[in-house]
């Protein structure tokens, strides 16, 4: 590896813009490095499922113009970022995943896509994910699953397990994952990166491959909280094409980083460390709470009562969603097709063979909880509890200022160890849907490793577009600390 | 079932009742469609009018044409509807190879337009005037088109996607129709309402606006009422259609129940469509049980909260509709009923050309007669609309005041009204081209004198009291003098021989 290699392997993203803004090495330069790294790693970790060599250094060659000619750069220019699968971008595959879209290309890029190229940064391929973003572990693809760069006999998390792995082996500084459950944040923990699950409505949706639409989140999975807030800062605010978005304006994340936290109440929720939780995880947390007592925080008991209706509802809610959201890919425009004798079969053998199990299952559980009959016990019951739940963050939110707890009940498990037991994959979501389901932001920051050597993740919540709080809370933390700097080898 | 007690052959059809209940969609006219900005028109190539949020590309969303959610709103207060001030989207899911995202975004349980009436009567009194209560109106977006190959040799199917994502509003009424009639007069009236808002071109052909009709039969045997099996006939698109269909399908189910006795108990809904061709409802399909459309509500799109301003706003842009028209010509203008009905059904510009005029020329009925007779049946003539009609009120009511003071005949005044609309000139130089001239009062006594003198017969024979003899001595007048208005010469030979 050279000198150039190891300095860029070690450099923050506002780094690398800086430097390729200086001339010190070159957009192309930093982007062949990542595309050398890809080239190394890829086919053993499988975190990417299509790489965009060539127009990644089209756009870098392009960077190298402006550089060269001293054209205003864009905030993000030069910038290589790993997008996941089920984001559209145009002229390059987006499959989600799945058999269903292996050949499609969209014809227009997803609205963050468009934000981050505008700010000039690099496409540089498409990460791999659990079919529709429909999992916990990346091994629910039709590509096959990634591999934790940090021990490769464990599975990276999930649904974005491929930009979660992606960062943490440096086969690109930064990563996009979309959030339905706690795809981002689950698959950041997993890996030792840092992810961001912002609030709901706080970053467009229009390009992002539905699964649960009121609970699909993007975000940036970084290898610091800095760069999260980098990122955040380009990808946020309104869009006219999603109804959803919110008309707050979002500002600069970078600002409040270096604030103190002194006086900030940090919530810590009993509900986080009961059964099920493994004692190595908790220790870390304790020791991370210590962490920001330290920086003069101030540490008060919360509560977040209906924490264990969180996993039932987000089930039922995201089931019935993806029920009808997934029922476009129907064999008769741009999806794979088998033939059939009829339309009917025609249906039922492109949805059978182009669905994997996962998104079959839950296909059939959303349609069944949105039957009549049904409807009443299951989805409006959920989106009650949902109500409730949403609640318990207001008055929980009312004392405190974020809440800190794990981010997920273990560290990374074994490849196959749950393919057999799905309900028992859904409990690797227990802390994090209840952000999905009551709109609040989350974040997930390494905060130490297992006896095994798997990386840890403290979750930070927060107030409904309360980022900022988010991030300069954990970007103190990782000032004072240096899990989030280290870098498996594999 | 009791039907066993009474014997069926002894009803007669006369005897029941037909019961209909009518669903009509109608094509909202903006110009982009409802949650894109495609344009909306009819009759471009196949998937020319589509983009990836009408094609249900992944990761597209919705967002919503607000202009379609004002003239559904606009429709709703025509038609007297409660509008909702709080209105949401649901998905209506199932797979059909036209529907591109596998589910149609609609309205379930909150209609922009809830509960609401429509009168409606005939100007003939063909049947008695009756309330027709509408259940609700709410907008959703149309399904694309689908084209299948019907050659013998079969196969392939095509799908035209322009038409998707276009808006639909959905007015549906209550069962209170009791005759084929009554329901076409409410399509008509319907259609007329529309036009008069301006929502809608109604267009039937192209399917702007189309209608499906539930119908079945109410005996009324021993003090109790069996109700045959509904069926709902689809497919009708004309006014004809649906009084044909109404009518065939009536009569069917009263043979079907003569022969059957089958009652709304035993059999499911069944759907029927019309076939124009054979004019006759033809079985499509029988439903077990109702699809399960499983709605709920479109994590995609915000709730609507509908302000009273922009309500009140709407409302007064609506201005007088055609039952408040037809009132203000039979009271004020003093119009026969029928008449009102023929200029008040030609839509808003005839009635305001006719209203000018009215004003114009002092006279209701005067007006009435030219605008019912002549415009109408020029623009009939020349399938064209009032907006391009080449005569304008002013010289139409100059036109009028030369026939009201006798410097012109009836006749003569057609005559100069076709070669104004003909070769579109003025007034003055159609009476030119015409060698029409103008005869004054003088040179009219002049001229009944001459006649008098040289046809001292028939001078005679009209102061003896003979009346034919008058119209003898306008006759001859003619070779004097072609622009004599005999009226106004029948007045002055009165004059100076009785």
């Amino acid at each position: 590896m050279s000198r150039l290699n190891r300095e860029i392997a070690r450099l923050s993203a506002a780094e690398i813009v800086q430097h390729i803004a200086q001339g010190n090495f070159s957009a192309t330069e930093c982007t062949q490095h990542f595309l050398d790294a890809i080239d190394r790693a890829n086919t053993r970790l499988n975190a990417l499922i299509t790489v965009a060599g060539e127009q990644a250094l089209e756009s870098a060659a392009a960077i190298d113009q402006l550089v060269q000619s001293k054209k205003k750069l864009g905030p993000l220019a030069g910038l290589p970022i790993a997008i996941k699968d089920g984001i559209c971008t145009a002229g390059l595959r987006t499959s989600a995943g799945s058999r269903m879209l292996q050949n499609f290309v969209p014809p227009y890029d997803a609205t963050i896509v468009k934000r981050l190229k505008d700010a000039g940064a690099i496409v540089i391929g498409k990460t791999n994910m659990d079919e529709f973003a429909m999992g916990s572990s990346t091994e629910n693809s039709c590509v096959g699953p990634t591999l934790n760069p940090w021990a490769t006999e464990f599975v990276p998390g999930g649904s974005s397990g491929g930009s979660a792995a992606c960062v943490a082996a440096d086969l690109a500084p930064t990563a996009i994952g979309s959030d339905t459950g706690g795809s981002i944040r689950q698959p950041a923990a997993f890996c030792g990166v840092t992810g961001l699950k912002p609030t709901y409505g706080r970053v467009s949706r229009s390009g992002l491959i539905a699964f649960g639409s009121s609970l699909d989140h993007i975000g940036p999975l970084t290898r610091s909280a800095a760069d999260a807030a980098l990122i955040l800062t380009t990808i946020a605010g309104h869009d006219s094409q999603d109804s959803t978005s919110a008309m707050i304006d979002s500002g600069d994340y970078s600002t409040a980083l270096d604030e103190s936290i002194k006086g900030l109440k940090i919530g810590v929720c009993r509900e986080h460390f009961g059964a099920g939780l493994n004692p190595e995880i908790d220790i870390a947390i304790q020791e991370a709470i210590r962490v920001l007592a330290d920086r003069g925080a101030q540490i008060v008991e919360t509560s977040l009562p209906q924490t264990e209706f969180a996993v039932p509802t987000y089930y039922v809610i995201a089931c019935c969603e993806a029920s009808s959201n997934l029922a476009r890919f129907d064999g008769v425009r741009y999806t794979h097709r088998e033939p059939g004798d009829d339309l009917e079969q025609m249906y039922c053998q492109t949805r059978a063979a182009g669905f994997g199990a996962e998104v079959k299952r839950r296909i059939m559980l959303g349609t069944f909880a949105l039957s009549s009959g049904y409807y009443d016990a299951y989805y409006l019951r959920a989106s009650k509890v949902r109500r409730i739940i949403k609640q318990d963050y207001d008055v929980a939110l009312e004392s405190c200022d974020l809440i800190l707890g794990p981010t997920t009940p273990t560290a990374a498990f074994r490849l196959g160890k749950h393919t057999q037991d799905p309900l028992e994959m859904y409990l690797a979501d227990i802390y994090t849907v209840s952000a999905n389901l009551a709109g609040v932001p989350a974040i997930s920051v390494p905060c130490g490793f297992s006896k095994a050597g798997l990386p840890i993740g403290m979750q930070l919540q927060g107030r409904a577009f309360a980022e900022s709080t988010l991030l300069q809370v954990a970007h103190q933390y990782q000032q004072q600390t240096d899990w989030h700097l280290r870098r498996p080898v594999f | 079932m009791n039907q066993t007690t009474f014997d069926r052959s002894t009803i007669r059809f006369q005897d029941v009742t037909t019961v209909i209940g009518l669903e009509v969609h109608v094509q909202l006219q903006t110009q982009t469609k409802l949650f894109c900005g495609c344009a909306t028109t009819f009759g471009g190539q196949p998937n020319t009018q589509t983009c990836p949020i009408c094609c249900g590309l992944p990761g597209t969303l919705p967002v919503l044409n607000a202009r379609a959610l004002q003239l559904a709103i606009k429709t709703g207060l025509a038609l007297n509807c409660e509008i909702a001030r709080h209105t949401k989207w649901d998905r209506k899911n199932y797979f059909y190879p036209d529907l591109p995202k596998g589910y149609q975004i609609s309205q379930f349980d909150q209609p922009i337009c809830g509960a609401g009436y429509l009168d409606v009567s005939d100007s003939k009194a063909a049947f008695p005037a009756r309330r027709i209560r509408l259940e609700r109106a709410h907008l959703e977006e149309d399904a694309g088109k689908s084209l299948h190959d019907e050659s013998p040799r079969g196969g392939r199917s095509k799908i035209d996607l322009n038409r998707a994502g276009t808006p639909l509003l959905e007015i549906v009424t209550k069962p209170d129709f009791r005759s084929a009639a009554e329901a076409k007069t409410f399509l008509v009236e319907l259609k007329l309402i529309l036009g008069y808002l301006g929502v809608s071109d109604c267009n039937m052909q192209e399917g702007s606006l189309r209608c499906d009709a539930n119908v079945n039969l109410h005996v009324a045997c021993d003090g109790e009422i069996i109700a045959t099996p509904i069926v709902e006939i689809k497919n009708l698109n004309s006014f004809r259609a649906a009084e044909r269909a109404i009518e065939f399908e009536a009569e069917r189910q009263f043979g079907a129940w003569q022969k059957s006795g089958a009652t709304i108990n035993d059999a499911p809904k069944q759907t029927r469509g019309w076939d124009d061709n054979i004019q006759a409802t033809v079985l499509q399909r029988e439903k077990e049980e109702s699809a399960d459309y499983r709605y709920f509500p479109d994590p995609d799109l915000i709730a609507y909260h509908t302000a009273d301003a922009e309500i009140e706003s709407l409302r007064e842009q609506i201005g007088l509709l055609p039952a408040e028209l037809r009132t203000l010509l039979t009271t004020t203008h003093q119009l026969k009923p029928s008449d009102a009905d023929v200029i008040v059904g030609q839509g808003r510009g005839v009635v305001e050309f006719f209203l000018e005029m009215a004003a114009g020329c002092g006279n209701s009925r005067i007006a009435a007669n030219w605008v019912g007779q002549e415009v109408l049946r020029y623009l009939n003539e020349t399938n064209t609309t009032i907006e391009q009609y080449p005569v304008t009120v002013t010289e139409f009511v100059e036109l009028l005041a030369l026939m009201s003071s006798g410097q012109m005949d009836q006749t003569r005044g057609k005559s100069v009204l076709n070669e104004m609309t003909e070769s579109k000139s003025g007034l003055a130089s159609a009476i030119q081209k015409l060698g029409f001239v103008a005869v004054g009062t003088e040179e009219m006594r002049q001229l009944a004198e001459q006649l008098i003198a040289e046809n001292p017969d028939l001078a005679q024979q009209i102061r003896d009291g003979n009346v034919k003899a008058i119209g003898a001595l306008i006759g001859k007048a003619r070779k004097l003098n072609p622009n004599a208005n005999p009226g106004v010469l029948k007045t002055e030979i009165q004059d100076l021989l009785i």
